[in-house]
Parts: structure tokens; sequence; C-alpha cells
């Protein structure tokens, strides 16, 4: 189909029609209205079942932590080095994906819990609790794939869509994107810091100063722990204990940043100018938080592991709901989707990471169109 | 923000030790990890453990609860704040301690009696078990015994109003001070009394204590006229009530019209109207920062009422400054405590929006 369209990525938007100006303001609000109705569904059911849930995978972590530090005491031993790292990268990541992010969501809020609570709760990574709220919560979460308003699509570096001007730089993105998957929490807490309001003077300079005081002061304690603290109660193990914590937060920064790449930027998710979504409804916003994310297939341990991210779709419609939802209400949505003629974009983990960075590399040259997106959401057959 | 418990009182060593750790635990605490071995132990606030279930009657149960760390210490008649969860959501609730404070074994109690329609009554009646982990918030409450306890005493309670009473007798009799009481009881029928084995023990054995009950179901309610003929003396005596809004308004007028207000104490136990005896202001204007809403109370409306007039959308909760549920923080101005008459207020205070009265203008963080 490409052969036929123009070189203009607006035209070529037109031409493949984006399900969002397909729906009338009609269906639109049906549709809406039935997004909310399983919100209230799940909202009026939550329950012991979901507290002792989330209490329990609290507890698991903790658990985990202590058994990774404890058989790390021994790490100059490779099969206690080996056991200890990879309990302790399990930890960090489930406690990243699973608990961090979704109760800094506020997602547990409900349970007026003082301790698992948005509010109080900070995560084992170097980007302050606060900061991070406020750009992922409310910019990328309600800003979603607006190009220009979602510093998310791309994170400021990148160019991931054929939208975005080309630039010289862009060239070297396929290196800077291996690094940053290697140091993803240090990128997510220099880009919650938001430089570009920081460069046009949108920010003053006293509160980009209070934000990068607190990045100092918990990336501080994130180092101390994990690079002087522990290797030096490792005594003789001192070296191999740091380079086991080192490789922990390595692999969960490369697992964390697959995850949450894989939520937006396969191509076949859409992207929306300011104009298309200039007095949304309701229901477009529901329709765009569908269009712009993209779900991995997987197991119970596999979403557990990625913080059921790979409901990103689900994610991103209820992104208050407790995450241990977003499997069942999940055939609902799809269901939705079917009825309107919507896209249900799913695909196994290294279809959808293949696809990112595909476009990672494509898009580092100039030029590039947007993919051929999926049709309406059609069941697989029995 | 929810609400936590108190703050224990933990050896100063132990803080120390806590705080050498954190560098292990950062972003956690190691109060985090102490909790896996056992809830009791965080020191970021004060829990207990549910030890043992007392049934009072077919209603009502005292709940017996060893703190984790030692109990602070409380005076006879004052309330606790109580947090647990029910069905998975925590909540917060205001109960009589009905424990004597001087308790050997530590162990403290509270009598919750079943409101059918509630959330959190009838879980502690009928689901709570031995063993549950509860949060324990901040002791509070005037309705208290002075010291030292006054020669001749009034208790007049009705229903569940009996719970604070009964902490003062039984610390009264453990300090051989059930000398000249006199206690007028209502309840619906002999069963319904709560504690009424240990009442009527308490009057065989102490000549001091005259316990008189009244059986609304079959004798009816009892109203001020009946005062000279269950207590004559009642002018002579520092006097406590407890019970229903309607029986509290109606003493309380009688104590006005002919009697010492100042001996007359009274323990509201649901929200009315107007919130406390204090002394009242002239009120004034408040402006809620948040949403931009201006109010105005006369003097005897708290804030949370006015701002709620004027179509401010407030956090609330017990609605008689006992559960914090409705803080908010002072930008500016002075406020007077409608249940003292005490004024006060400093800038960035947290306040009750519920049992404060602007006094002059006030501004807050709402």
């Amino acid at each position: 189909m490409s052969t036929t369209l123009a070189a203009d990525p607006a035209a070529q938007d037109a031409a493949a029609g984006s399900p969002l100006a397909r729906l009338d303001p009609e269906q639109l609000e049906q549709l809406g209205r039935e997004f909310e109705a399983v919100h209230d569904e799940v909202f009026a059911d939550l329950g012991e079942r979901d507290s002792r849930y989330i209490r329990s995978t609290i507890a698991l972590h903790r658990r985990l932590v202590l058994a990774a530090r404890a058989l790390l005491l021994g790490s100059r031993k490779k099969p206690l080095w080996l056991a200890g790292t990879a309990a302790l990268s399990v930890a960090k990541i489930l406690e990243n994906m699973e608990i961090g992010h979704n109760v800094m969501h506020g997602q547990w809020d409900w349970m007026n819990d003082p301790d698992i609570n948005s509010q109080t709760w900070d995560w084992d990574t170097a980007s302050p609790a606060d900061a991070w709220r406020h750009s992922h919560n409310y910019e990328h979460h309600t800003f979603t794939n607006i190009r220009g308003k979602d510093r998310d699509l791309g994170y400021e570096i990148m160019r991931i869509d054929p939208h975005q001007r080309w630039h010289p730089v862009y060239l070297f993105q396929p290196l800077y994107n291996l690094l940053l998957m290697g140091f993803f929490e240090w990128g997510v807490a220099l880009h919650d810091l938001n430089s570009d309001a920081i460069l046009s003077g949108e920010k003053s300079k006293a509160a980009v100063m209070k934000e990068l005081k607190a990045i100092g002061v918990k990336a501080r304690r994130q180092i101390v722990k994990d690079y002087i603290a522990f290797p030096l109660l490792s005594r003789r193990a001192f070296k191999s204990t740091l380079a086991a914590n080192f490789t922990a937060n390595i692999i969960r920064n490369v697992w964390a940043h697959s995850i949450i790449f894989c939520g937006h930027f396969p191509d076949q998710t859409y992207t929306f100018s300011e104009e298309e979504v200039a007095g949304e409804t309701r229901g477009g916003w529901y329709v765009r938080q569908l269009l712009g994310a993209a779900n991995i297939d997987g197991g119970p341990l596999f979403h557990l592991l990625s913080g059921n991210l790979g409901f990103q779709i689900e994610h991103h419609l209820y992104p208050d709901m407790p995450s241990s939802r977003y499997a069942e209400i999940a055939p609902r949505v799809r269901d939705i989707c079917r009825r309107y003629g919507l896209p249900y974009n799913v695909g196994p983990l290294h279809k959808q990471l293949g696809a990112v960075h595909r476009t990672i590399l494509r898009l580092a040259f100039p030029g590039g169109k947007p993919r051929p997106k999926p049709g309406a959401y059609s069941p697989p057959a029995p | 923000m929810p609400e936590r418990g108190a703050v224990p009182q933990v050896p100063t060593v132990g803080l120390r030790a806590l705080r050498l750790a954190r560098s292990f635990t950062s972003p956690l605490l190691p109060d985090d990890y102490l909790e896996l071995i056992n809830p009791l132990w965080t020191t970021r606030e004060l829990r207990g453990r549910v030890e043992r279930l007392e049934r009072e009657t077919a209603d009502a149960v005292t709940v017996l609860i060893k703190p984790g760390w030692q109990w602070p210490g409380h005076r006879a008649g004052q309330y606790l704040r109580l947090g647990l969860e029910v069905d998975g959501v925590h909540h917060w609730r205001a109960y009589s301690l009905t424990s004597d404070p001087g308790r050997p074994d530590g162990c403290i109690a509270i009598t919750p009696k079943l409101v059918e329609s509630g959330k959190v009554s009838p879980f502690l009646c009928r689901r709570l078990r031995a063993g549950t982990i509860v949060r324990l918030g901040g002791v509070e409450g005037t309705f208290v015994l002075p010291d030292p306890a006054p020669d001749r005493l009034l208790f007049i309670s009705a229903g569940s109003g009996i719970t604070p009473v009964m902490s003062m007798l039984r610390s009264l009799a453990a300090n051989s001070a059930l000398t000249d009481v006199v206690h007028v009881h209502c309840s619906r029928t002999s069963d319904a009394v709560i504690f009424g084995t240990e009442l009527r023990a308490l009057a065989a054995r102490h000549r001091g204590y005259l316990l008189r009950e009244r059986h609304t179901g079959s004798e009816g309610r009892i109203g001020p006229d009946q005062l000279e003929l269950l207590c004559p003396d009642w002018r002579a005596r520092e006097a406590f009530l407890c019970g229903p809004p309607g029986l509290l308004r109606a003493m309380s007028a009688r104590w006005r019209l002919d009697g010492d207000v100042g001996r007359l104490h009274v323990e509201h136990f649901q929200p009315d109207e107007h919130v406390g005896e204090g002394e009242r202001g002239e009120g004034g204007t408040i402006r809620f920062c948040a949403s931009g809403v201006e109010a105005a109370s006369d003097g005897g409306q708290p804030i949370l009422a006015a701002g709620e007039r004027a179509g401010a959308a407030l956090p609330f909760g017990c609605r008689m400054g006992i559960c914090h549920s409705c803080v908010g923080r002072l930008r500016s101005g002075r406020v007077r405590d409608l249940r003292t008459g005490r004024v006060h207020g400093q800038r960035g205070e947290l306040l009750r929006t519920c049992i404060n009265a602007p006094e002059g203008a006030v501004e807050i963080d709402l």
C-alpha cells in the first residue's frame, strides 16, 4: 500500500483513516459509557482479595531481597553470586514494575492504607517519587501519544515517529538507545527534570534546583546501598558483591526499558496531532488511549514481572485500576474493540520488541513512513 | 493522605540502630523488614494485637488489645482512634476506652456496640478474631475525671454511653474511690445493659456506689423532670453525661437552667449540629485556596460546614474532631476550637475543619 501514499505523513494519516476520525460523536459517547461501566464494576468489587494480592506481592519482594542480600554475602563463590544476582534482579524488577509503578499510580489508594499509598511510596530506582509522578502520571497519561505534548514519545532524545523532523543527531540514536537501555533508571530521573521546560524558561531555576537536589539525595542513597554498604558488609567479597549489585541494576534497567518501549513504540500504535485531539470528549480520550498503546502476550509470571504492562492498553484506559485486574477485564476490552471496529494491538514480546528496534534503526535516518496499522480487532478462530 | 497510628515510645538505642540500618534498606525502612517477622515491631506507628474477645450482650463485644510497644497511657473516659482493615479497605473509628488505665497486663479494651448499617462495628462484633493486627491512633477526649476525683459524683449514661463511664468506674474502684457515686443508666432491657453483671457486682461490693438502672423498654425514657427523683442532690455533684444527643440536650438544658454548668461534663458520641460547648466568637470569612471557594461562618458554624454550604468539596470524616480526615493546612488567620472556645492557629498548622470556626478572615489549603 505504501507506494501509493504521498510522502507527507499527514496525508498518509488521512489515507490510512485513523479510527478516531471514523467514529461519530454518538458512537464515541456510547463507547465512553461502555468503558466507564467496566471501570465502575471493577471498583465496586474491589476488596479483600485485592488487598491480599498486593500485600503478598510486597512481602514476596521483601523476602526476595533478604534472600538475595544474604546469598551475596558469600558472592565470592560463583553459584552464590549467580543465585544472589538473579534473586536481586527479580526483586528489583518486581518492586519497580508490579509494586512501585502501580502503587505510585494510586492503584491501591482505595485501600486507604497509609503505607501502600501513592503519596507516601518511594521505589528502588534513581528517580525520586514526586518528580516521576508528575512527569508520568500527569504528563504522559494525560497527553498520551500526542506529538509535541507527550514527552515520553521518544523521551525527547529519539525519533520514533516519522512525524518527528529528522536531525543528524538521530544518526546516533541506535547507539544511545543501547546506553539508555543499560542505564534506564538514570535516564528516567533526568527525563523527569524536563529539559525542554528548563531551556524555554518555563521551569524556574529554583524549581530545577529543588528537583536536582532531590535526585542527588535519592541517587546518593541508592549508590550508598548498592555500591558501598552491602559490598562492605560482604567484607572480602566487596568487589564481587559490588559487581553483582551493578549487574542486577543493569538487568532491571534493560527489562524495564524493553517492557516500557513495547508499550507505545511498536509501529502499529497511532500518534496524534494536537489538532486531532482538540475538544476531545471522554469517549475520544478512551479511543486515543486504546490506539496509542500496545499489549504483549505472555503467561502469569511474565505479567507479574512486567507489572502487568503487557496489558498496556488496559493500563492506559484505567491507570488507577489495580494491575491485577487487567487480565480479567481484557476480554471485555477486546469485545468493545470488536464491536466498534477498533484495533487491539497485541503480540508476543519478540515481535513487539523487534518492531520497536526496527523503528529506532530506520528512523535514525531521514524519511520513513508510518507503518501499516492493523484493522479492527477480530477474535482468533477457536 | 491516609491516617497513620500514633508514634510509639521506642527506646532511643533501638531508634539509633534502625537509623543506621537505613543505608541498607533505602528507600524502604528497616521497619518494613521487621514487619515481616512481626507486624507489631514497626516503629513507624503504634499497632496492637487483638488478644481476646468477650461478648457483653447480644450486640456488644469487648475487644482486648495488647499494644506492640508500651501503652502511652490514657485517662479514664478518653477515647482511642482505632484503624483496621475491613474487606480490603482501611477504616478509622473512635471508641471509648473501657479499660482501667492501670491494667497490670498492659492491655487496653474497647467495647463497640453493633450498628447494623455500619461498616466497622458489624466487623468488630461478628467477624473479628483474636490475633488480628490493628492500628492504634492517638488518645483524645476531655471527658475525664478531674484529678483528684471529686468527692461526690453523678453519672448519667444511656446505651453504649456506658463505655467511657465504665473506664471511670473501674479506675475509681481500683483506687478505692467509689465512695459517693450515683449512677443512672438507661438501657432497653436488663439483658441489654453492657457490663450489666460487672455493674451490679460493683454495686453489691461498694456501698458508696448506687446504681439506678432504668429499662426504657418497660419504664420509658428518662427526662430532666425525673432528675430530682433519681438523684435529689444532683446540684451538689460533679456530673458526667454520656448518651444519645436528645438526652444530652435535654439534660444540659436543665443544668443551664438551675444547676452549675461548670460541674457538668458531656460526651458527644454522635455529631451534633453545633459542635461542643465552648465559647463562641464572631465568626469570619474562609477562603479555600485549592478550590477558590469563599465561605463565611457566624462563629458557631465550623469551617467544614460553612465550606460545604458554599459548595466546596471538602474531605470529611466524623465531624466531631476525632478522626482527622478533614484536616487542612492553615495559610493565614486564627480559628476558634468550638469544643473548648480556645482561639488558636499558626501559619502552616494542620487544622481539623470540623471543629474549628474562623475567628476573622482565614485562608486554608483545601
